[in-house]
């Protein structure tokens, strides 16, 4: 419990792993329509992401990119009259076969939202909630995991003294990496982010982007964002979505590099080069 | 320029103007719960005692007190709530967790409460009367007086907890979900504490009705002011004790205040303790 350490992330240093030279896909999306009642919001994407890669999702708004983002953890289930077509493939499972356990789906895959979404509950408590409900109990256990994972995201020096105290008292920044403890503490392999900066300060946004810079490699990232230097700055892959014929759909996807400077659809280079969109 | 000055007076003029009509509509409000409770005071003060409270009715309740009747009115008020607050409750649960807000099933309950909160509260009589006391063979007992008042206290406990409900953003819902959390695991962590004051709220206002219901009693529990020895004896609630004794009582008007004295205290009590009772939830909620 000494705040002195707060600059040895737990983390450590990063191994340089599968980044981008031997791209093995963990997610695996096979002509992914999506429809909200008659509206179609994602028309047949296929879509590979990779192991240890942070994998950004650009294009212009409702374009889809955030319905594709929750329809790999199958949070389209909870948004009525919401249909989704086509097969999604986390670790070779099919996510939406019957007898897949959703909860164990969405444990294994994180997720961070656009604005923070603290609950109402104290610091500690919201880290120990989920953790609670994933049978992890002893309270020895949850405590070791809730510094852990304030340490991994740079928290724990700023609240070890008020870890009882509500997390609607911390800023905005300070929520949102909250938000990505609560969600590391689950142990996930791979990390959902829906513009995870764009409700933050530039400051509070700089810090968040550096704590995803730093979780590159340990675990696999997609990223949906509107900040076209963010995505060349800390992604690996990037895939741009465009709205044709009032449907999203995947334009171009390859290495951020490729996309950034040599695109290969005219779309792609107006977009990047703010011509479009 | 001057056209400016102008319009600048008009809105300033305007402004004052709707500043002096809220005040004014507030205190009016305030003016009468305060007329009311001084009238009350005033009347009932003096014939208030401890006696008062701890004593059965004597000659028709002119002399001695009230406490079988606040036992009725107290027994009644449980059957009520017992009854509905889990009936109620579990519907607001189910309309706003597990159906769309547009869905037909969903607009049918919320039409058919609408409907039953309009209905008078003599009609509820007349029907615990027909169902409870004589189809069920109840009689004119403390059960089916409280069981049609909670007839009554349905409409406005589900409405109450249907909109404290929806009032709950849906993040909680959407990053409960994302961290794997069962339904029933954010209903009762998240979601119900954080509607907890809104509950607290609705309950307040069904025990207020309840306290102050009259109309919907006198076919059901009765009229007996004997101390009740179950909850199959009739029972005489508070209101239709303060009924009776101002119209039917000659020289009835000093108890019928000073009962009326003690009932309003009630109501303020239970006020104050459910607010409390919501604000300390929600911090306890927070602390652990």
């Amino acid at each position: 419990m000494n705040a002195n350490q707060d600059d040895a992330f737990t983390l450590g240093p990063l191994e340089a792993g599968p980044v981008c030279c031997d791209p093995q896909p963990v997610i695996q999306v096979k002509d992914l329509s999506l429809h909200y009642g008659d509206k179609i919001a994602l028309d047949k994407v296929t879509l590979d992401i990779y192991k240890g890669c942070i994998t950004a999702l650009i294009g212009p708004s409702g374009c889809g990119k955030s319905s594709f983002l929750s329809a790999i953890n199958r949070l389209t289930d909870l948004i009525p009259g919401c249909c989704v077509n086509g097969n999604i493939f986390v670790y070779d499972q099919d996510i939406h076969r019957s007898d897949s356990n959703v909860q164990e789906l969405r444990r294994q895959i994180g997720m961070v939202f656009q604005k923070p979404t603290p609950f109402p509950l104290s610091i500690r408590r919201n880290i120990a909630l989920p953790l609670n409900e994933h049978g992890i109990r002893k309270q020895a256990e949850v405590a070791a995991i809730t510094e852990q994972v304030l340490r991994d995201v740079g928290l724990w020096a700023e609240v070890y003294d008020r870890l009882d105290t509500s997390a609607l008292s911390l800023s905005g920044g300070q929520q949102q990496r909250l938000c990505f403890a609560r969600a590391l503490a689950l142990n996930p392999q791979i990390l959902l982010m829906d513009e995870p900066c764009s409700a933050l300060d530039p400051i509070a946004s700089g810090v968040v982007e550096d704590l995803i810079c730093r979780l590159q490699g340990r675990y696999t990232i997609v990223i949906v964002t509107h900040n076209l230097a963010q995505a060349r700055r800390i992604a690996n892959y990037a895939a741009l979505f465009w709205i044709k014929e009032r449907a999203g759909q995947l334009v171009e996807f390859g290495r951020c590099q490729h996309i950034f400077e040599s695109p290969s659809h005219e779309l792609t280079a107006a977009y990047v080069n703010g011509v479009r969109g | 320029m001057r056209d400016n000055q102008q319009l600048h007076t008009v809105h300033r003029i305007r402004d004052r103007l709707a500043q002096c009509l809220i005040y004014s509509a507030v205190f009016l409000v305030g003016a009468v719960f305060i007329w009311i409770l001084a009238d009350l005071a005033r009347g009932g003060i003096m014939h208030l005692s401890w006696e008062f409270i701890t004593e059965s009715p004597r000659d028709a309740g002119r002399a001695g007190g009230i406490a079988s009747i606040l036992i009725s009115t107290l027994l009644i008020l449980c059957v009520a709530l017992i009854a509905a607050v889990p009936l109620a409750w579990s519907t607001a649960i189910l309309l706003v967790e597990c159906m769309p807000a547009a869905s037909s099933f969903g607009k049918t309950v919320r039409f058919s409460l609408h409907v039953l909160a309009g209905v008078p509260s003599i009609v509820f009589g007349l029907f615990g009367n027909a169902f409870f006391s004589i189809y069920l063979g109840l009689g004119f007992s403390i059960l089916s007086g409280g069981l049609t008042l909670a007839c009554m206290l349905l409409p406005i406990l589900t409405s109450t907890a249907e909109a404290g409900l929806r009032a709950v953003p849906d993040t909680y819902r959407l990053s409960a979900s994302a961290l794997g959390m069962t339904r029933t695991a954010t209903l009762i962590h998240l979601i119900l504490p954080a509607a907890a004051p809104a509950l607290a709220a609705g309950l307040l206002l069904g025990i207020g009705r309840a306290l102050a219901e009259t109309a919907a009693l006198l076919f059901t529990s009765g009229y007996v002011e004997r101390m009740p020895g179950s909850l199959l004896d009739s029972g005489r609630a508070l209101a239709l004790h303060i009924f009776d004794l101002s119209m039917n009582v000659p020289g009835g008007d000093m108890p019928a205040y000073a009962s009326a004295l003690v009932l309003v205290t009630l109501l303020l009590c239970i006020n104050i303790l459910a607010m409390k009772l919501a604000y300390g939830l929600q911090r306890w909620r927070i602390m652990t």
